[in-house]
């Protein structure tokens, strides 16, 4: 315990944060400052749960393990952020996970979208890693020092994430016809759920300089997709919007089966430790 | 995970080598030979006898296969794993069982065959892989038993492979026994917490141990007296320990650990016989172990099926990165021009 006692005060952006140590910390979040720890790990969650079915599908067994790493960099990432809302919410990181409701929930829609066939998992994680690494490189100079201390370390295992989905998106859409074909489809089908990422709402005005305003992504995000299609000679899909609301518990019809299934054998033995 | 598969026919043609053996071949022969003697390391370049080739490309591919097949009994649930911290780790376990077969599908590959090549064979159907991951994992307990027993019994195995005389599979079984301890103990840890938990958690925790004791056994091969082939590997320094001289090996391991978890194993027969100083234990079902072997276990038909058409609905991702990667290479000749 001492060990972890010790490591959990050291919370200076890079040094190395278990969700461990977070949750044998005495750094307590505000509900505001919960609130969003607890949106910034649903997303990630949501996401590493959905690409952990590719473990043992991939097409490339290389695809196994780099899906597999990305997903386990986000479960970890997640973690540490439930553990650090859980804190200020009285709750174990477990607690949040498995015996939450879907309206309590709080990842946008883009996370918890259908893998489809590779394209369109490439086309969601494209977006997701540019839209995290340009939040967490933003988030590790937090007011609130838990906060800046996830995000650094998060920062440097996205910026792996963005080449992984960058390269793939070029493979892809410069291979074969067919392969140009799915990737577009896939950019097609992910590209309604992006508009969300970049909402501000009340919580964000409240949270000031602790948080990032999602609205300033936008335009870096933009600029970074847009010379990458240019050099996969695509064209960002021209789809309407849909309507979010993921943040305030609003879910699509997809996270129902997905927690269904997160959830199930948690709940079958409540008040059990694993 | 995954096991060295048991040494089945032997290919025969050393005399036909023998008749038309050139001044080159007699003193790659003769270094092969000197090499074998002095409990040193064959590599890739030298000259090695067609049989000891086709024993080691069929033994390293087997267990390449077997690492690959082996990641979906557990992948199946790490959707359900019950508590983030679990799921990490069993992701985490997945994933190097991806690596130990990518390690083992190279290694096998300085032997010539290639890996596409391999992949077909396991896609077709035609070669093996370790019988074991035929069984159902149809409880969070079998995380725990899966990695207790079966990692168990594979470590038990494979350890003496890491002296294996060809120096490419020696290697790459020194990375995977480090790994493999490692999920050893966190099935160990599963098992301990659930034997430790609620009356349910403890009973599915038995209940697991029940179902893959035997199995597990019998993933060190058939009996002695029943596995002819043993005997050339062994003179090899492929194998080092017989089939039951592990198993037994295993058995002891196993009966003191059980006791630290508060279980039982489902064998009310095991004994030191402290005449041949061995572990024994109650009789196996051989023909369970051909059954599944040929095809008729639980999982053979849908382990097949899953890898099959990860691959078949990838071919066009493949395809893709090949095209593009030639594209990128014409057009760098283009500029170099």
């Amino acid at each position: 315990m001492s060990e972890s006692n010790a490591s959990a005060t050291r919370t200076t952006p890079g040094n190395a944060l278990r969700p461990e140590d977070i949750a044998a910390s005495d750094l307590k979040p505000s509900t505001d400052v919960a609130e969003y720890a607890l949106r910034l790990g649903d997303d990630s969650l949501i996401l590493a749960q959905r690409l952990g079915w590719w473990i043992s599908r991939a097409p490339e067994l290389e695809e196994d393990v780099a899906l597999g790493n990305i997903a386990l960099d986000l479960i970890g990432h997640a973690r540490s952020f439930l553990s650090y809302a859980g804190h200020g919410l009285d709750k174990t990181e477990d607690d949040l996970a498995y015996f939450r409701r879907e309206p309590e929930f709080r990842c946008a829609h883009l996370f918890v979208q259908p893998n489809g066939d590779f394209a369109r998992t490439i086309a969601r994680q494209l977006v997701v890693s540019h839209y995290q690494f340009e939040l967490y490189s933003r988030l590790m100079h937090s007011t609130d020092p838990t906060l800046a201390a996830i995000a650094a370390k998060a920062v440097k295992e996205v910026d792996y994430h963005r080449d992984h989905s960058s390269q793939w998106v070029l493979r892809l859409a410069l291979g074969t016809d067919e392969s140009r074909r799915r990737m577009i489809a896939g950019l097609k089908l992910t590209w309604p759920y992006v508009e969300e990422l970049f909402v501000d709402d009340q919580l964000i005005d409240t949270l000031g300089d602790a948080a990032v305003r999602p609205s300033t992504l936008r335009a870096p995000v933009d600029s970074l997709l847009a010379s990458l299609f240019a050099e996969a000679e695509l064209e960002i899909p021209a789809v309407p919007a849909a309507v979010g609301g993921g943040r305030h518990g609003k879910h699509s019809e997809h996270l129902g089966y997905l927690l269904a299934e997160m959830q199930v054998l948690a709940r079958e033995h409540p008040g059990a430790t694993w | 995970m995954a096991t060295a598969p048991a040494v089945d026919q032997m290919p025969s043609g050393n005399r036909s080598e023998a008749r038309t053996e050139t001044e080159d071949e007699r003193a790659g022969r003769e270094q092969f030979e000197r090499l074998i003697s002095e409990d040193s390391r064959i590599e890739p370049r030298d000259w090695m006898p067609e049989a000891y080739r086709k024993t080691l490309a069929r033994q390293i591919s087997q267990h390449a296969h077997s690492e690959i097949i082996g990641m979906q009994p557990e992948a199946n649930w790490i959707s359900r794993a019950p508590s983030l911290k679990r799921k990490a780790i069993l992701m985490a376990k997945v994933q190097d069982e991806a690596g130990h077969g990518l390690y083992l599908y190279s290694a096998a590959e300085t032997l010539g065959t290639p890996r596409d090549k391999m992949t077909e064979d396991l896609i077709a159907g035609k070669a093996r892989y370790s019988s074991i991951f035929n069984y159902p994992a149809v409880t969070w307990a079998d995380m725990g038993a899966i990695g207790w027993l079966v990692d168990g019994a594979a470590i038990a195995n494979q350890v003496p492979l890491c002296r294996a005389s060809y120096g490419p599979y020696g290697r790459a079984m020194v990375r995977i026994c480090k790994e493999e301890s490692f999920h050893q103990r966190q099935g160990f840890e599963i098992l301990l917490e659930l034997a430790n938990g609620t009356p349910a958690q403890k009973e599915m925790a038995q209940d697991a141990v029940n179902r893959w004791y035997a199995p597990s056994l019998m993933m060190f091969g058939p009996p002695d007296d029943d596995s002819p082939n043993s005997k050339q590997s062994m003179a090899w320094n492929i194998k080092r320990f017989s089939n039951d001289e592990l198993r037994s090996r295993f058995v002891g391991m196993m009966v003191e650990q059980v006791k630290v978890l508060g279980l039982t194993l489902p064998d009310d027969e095991i004994r030191f016989n402290e005449d041949t100083q061995q572990w024994e234990h109650a009789p196996l079902d051989w023909n369970e172990f051909k059954e599944v072997l040929a095809g008729r276990g639980p999982c053979n038909a849908q382990r097949m099926e899953r890898r099959r058409e990860a691959h078949e609905d990838g071919a066009w991702v493949r395809e893709a990165a090949a095209a593009y990667a030639d594209k990128r290479a014409a057009t760098a000749q283009q500029k170099a021009a």
